[in-house]
């Protein structure tokens, strides 16, 4: 949490000296809080100010990296509570848990559903993100052999469960380069943990059941040098994970609370795979930064991975869709035209009226910066000269043997100037999405 | 370290919905929504008395458009409402039933508003629990159909809508006249939220006898407009403001349906897994999202997506 000019001067040494080339220790503080200056251009700086203005410059939450290449995440480093706040930055991580007493042949079956598990979605792809691998054996060359598949099978970033500092280590070795997530430092092993976390440069998941017991965990560990951390607070019912996160998220955002400024992870297990999903989506929506499942079949990961990318999207940038003609069904040169926005969210409400109307048809979105029909229209982006000119730039003459275009009901007003512009002649759409599919199955009698 | 506990100060309205015999009606039981002073879930911070419910949604009239597995659970009834009803209501256990007057719109069968009262009358004679019952969405035929709807159930404290701002004034004389709940639409507007409760309000309709429809989309189609919206009028309400204090109702069902994840087969994007599944899940996911952002009442369609939805929500209740 950034501190400012005034609190940053309480801890400079008010000699007023001008060594670091400010008049005043005042001056000097006002720059170091609009981040002008750096604070070594003051001799006498004290440690302790040091500290202090070291602390305060860094995010209320780490953001941490996992995973190397083009598959590494970053997590953390959130500032709201809400998305209509700001925004919501770093997508939750989402992973799967794979056990290492598995057959070689099931475990590559798994790790072959996973990788497919990768979408494209509203022009964006939208995948998952991580493996665990769990030492349910106990057995220490299990674990090693299974994660050599998952070495050649997946470039996918790792967390690596074992309560074994030995087989950990020994795993360590082996994939340091990918810069997996160490799982789980405790009270009892925090110290073996650190040492870890220091030799091979990994991210340490600190576990605890209650929040008090987690915030001495992290103390000592960050004390053992430990930088990058996620928070566990182990199995519970939803609500008090819930809690958990958003009391971690308030703490940390509100009262600059160190010890819970970090990533959160959550392990979801349920015997029903609807079951599974729904838990992990309500952990994606309430402020998880990882959230780690164990069934993997599309049609249940899906709508996680669309939850993400719906409430990650910038509230203020809304997604657009590219600026172009779009074919609904088997169109033909009779097909009907319609004309809308890019602003994705209008386009694909058009678009699924269209389908569910059966009739193919051409949707011709024109680029209005992802602003939705009425916006655009009262900003000036939606108007008689911009779409004469989009359907000029397609070519929709070359596309048609007719000469009609059908516009959105909101903006009637434009058909006349429109007509006048683009030669086309323009009849009036039913105002809401909802009414097209009448509206176009009408449009021959 | 000591906790960072928000001191909300208001508290969202608690609607009952059903009215049994003691009370005029003719319902077995009844249903109550709302009562949080706490944003969803957060158990340690304040009280959430009613859990979410899930009404069931049944339409008047044939469904053309839904995918094969929304219809094959009601293939026996889809051409008979009431039986249709019944089916909700014995087979899957649902505590309310929400009727959509669909047939009574100009362009899906103009059905008249003696036709909308009759079969109220006969679904109200054949279900036992509270109903919800909405209109086709035509603002001047919804006048007249939900006025005589109004009428025929008087005395059930049913839950009758959309009214919007645009178009309140006759339905909720209806239903001021009648006894009933209302649903007060806005399309994802927050502003326009609280302007249509103010207008419903200032026709004396009490402020504890409305349910707002903030408009949700489904999953993959805007849903994120609708949880923020549904967040910050949560978090206004929460503070006080009693024009904003009112429950949710999310129209999960036919948003869930209408998504092309939901309605492909496994043939058109085997990519995306089996269709049962598929379907089933985006219904659930849809009303998972909303849960979060503090619905109170989903209406919903596919008996599956109904029961999973329904575990899960016993699942959120837990305190312990």
């Amino acid at each position: 949490m950034a501190l400012s000019g005034l609190e940053i001067y309480k801890l400079l040494p008010k000699t007023n000296c001008k060594k670091c080339g400010f008049p005043t220790c005042l001056a000097f503080a006002m720059q170091l809080a609009a981040k002008k200056v750096a604070l070594d251009k003051c001799p006498y700086v004290s440690e302790e100010a040091k500290k202090a203005l070291d602390s305060a410059s860094q995010p209320p939450i780490r953001l941490v990296t996992v995973g190397s290449g083009e598959e590494k995440i970053e997590i953390g480093n959130e500032t709201v509570m809400y998305r209509h706040e700001d925004k919501f930055y770093h997508p939750t991580a989402i992973g799967f848990l794979v056990e290492d007493d598995s057959k070689e042949a099931d475990l590559k079956k798994a790790l072959g559903e996973i990788k497919k598990l990768d979408f494209e979605r509203v022009g964006q792809r939208i995948k998952v993100n991580l493996i665990a691998l769990s030492n349910k054996s106990k057995d220490k060359t299990k674990f090693i052999n299974a994660l050599n598949i998952i070495l050649k099978e997946s470039e996918l970033p790792l967390i690596l469960a074992s309560d074994n500092i030995s087989t950990l280590e020994e795993a360590l070795k082996l994939s340091k380069d990918r810069k997996p997530i160490i799982y789980k430092a405790t009270n009892a092993n925090f110290k073996e943990i650190a040492g870890l976390s220091k030799s091979y440069k990994t991210t340490v998941a600190v576990s605890a059941p209650t929040m008090e017991e987690l915030e001495t965990l992290v103390k000592n560990i960050v004390n053992e040098g430990v930088q990058d951390i996620v928070l566990d607070t182990g199995g519970k019912n939803i609500s008090d994970k819930i809690w958990d996160f958003t009391q971690m998220r308030r703490l940390a955002l509100k009262k600059a609370f160190r010890p819970f400024g970090y990533p959160v992870v959550a392990f979801v297990k349920d015997e029903s795979p609807f079951q599974e999903a729904a838990i992990a989506s309500s952990y994606v929506a309430k402020y998880a930064s990882i959230v780690v499942l164990n069934n993997s079949s599309p049609s249940n990961i899906l709508p996680i991975l669309t939850l993400r990318q719906n409430l990650y999207t910038d509230p203020q940038k809304p997604l657009q869709v590219e600026p172009k003609v779009y074919e609904v069904g088997n169109v033909n040169d009779r097909s009907p035209i319609l004309i809308t926005t890019n602003f994705s969210l209008t386009y694909y409400t058009v678009e699924s009226e269209v389908e569910s109307s059966k009739i193919p048809s051409y949707i011709v979105s024109c680029d209005a910066e992802g602003m939705s029909v009425l916006t655009a229209w009262a900003a000036e982006k939606f108007t008689p000269e911009s779409i004469a000119k989009t359907l000029d730039k397609f070519s929709l003459k070359d596309k048609v043997k007719h000469k009609n275009i059908i516009i959105p009901g909101y903006v009637s007003v434009l058909s006349g100037k429109l007509e006048e512009e683009s030669g086309w002649k323009v009849t009036v759409g039913p105002r809401e999405a909802s009414g097209i599919p009448v509206f176009l199955r009408n449009l021959g009698k | 370290m000591e906790m960072l506990k928000e001191n909300w100060t208001g508290k969202i309205n608690e609607v009952t919905i059903g009215a049994t015999k003691e009370e005029g009606g003719t319902r077995s039981s009844k249903v109550t929504v709302g009562g949080e002073n706490t944003l969803p879930y957060l158990f340690k911070e304040g009280a959430m008395p009613n859990s979410p419910v899930i009404a069931m949604e049944i339409l008047d009239t044939e469904p053309t458009d839904w995918p094969e597995t929304l219809k094959k659970p009601f293939a026996d009834v889809l051409k008979d409402p009431v039986k249709w009803a019944v089916k909700c209501q014995d087979a899957c256990n649902a505590s309310i039933i929400c009727v959509k007057l669909q047939g009574t719109h100009p362009d899906f069968g103009n059905k008249s508003a003696s036709e909308a009262g009759k079969l109220v009358e006969n679904i109200l004679k054949a279900v036992k629990v509270p109903l919800i019952i909405l209109g086709s969405g035509d603002d001047d035929k919804d006048n007249v159909v939900l006025a005589k709807v109004s009428q025929v159930a008087k005395d059930e404290r049913c839950l009758l809508g959309d009214v919007t701002e645009k178009n309140y004034k006759t339905l909720t004389a209806s239903c001021l006249a009648d006894g009933h709940n209302i649903i007060s639409e806005s399309p994802i507007d927050v502003n326009i939220a609280k302007q249509a409760n103010i207008l419903i309000n200032e026709m004396g309709f009490p402020l504890d006898r409305i349910v707002m429809n903030p408009t949700i989309g489904a999953l993959g189609y805007g849903i994120e407009y609708a949880y923020s919206v549904m967040e910050r009028a949560r978090n206004a309400a929460l503070i006080g403001d009693k024009m904003l204090s009112m429950p949710f109702i999310c129209f999960v069902g036919q948003e869930a349906w209408r998504a092309k994840e939901a309605k492909s087969t496994s043939a058109e994007h085997p990519e995306w897994g089996e269709e049962y599944s598929r379907g089933v899940s985006w219904e659930i996911e849809t009303a998972v999202s909303v849960l979060m952002a503090g619905a109170d009442i989903l209406v919903m369609r596919h008996p599956k997506a109904v029961e999973e939805t329904r575990k899960y929500i016993d699942k959120l209740m837990q305190k312990k």
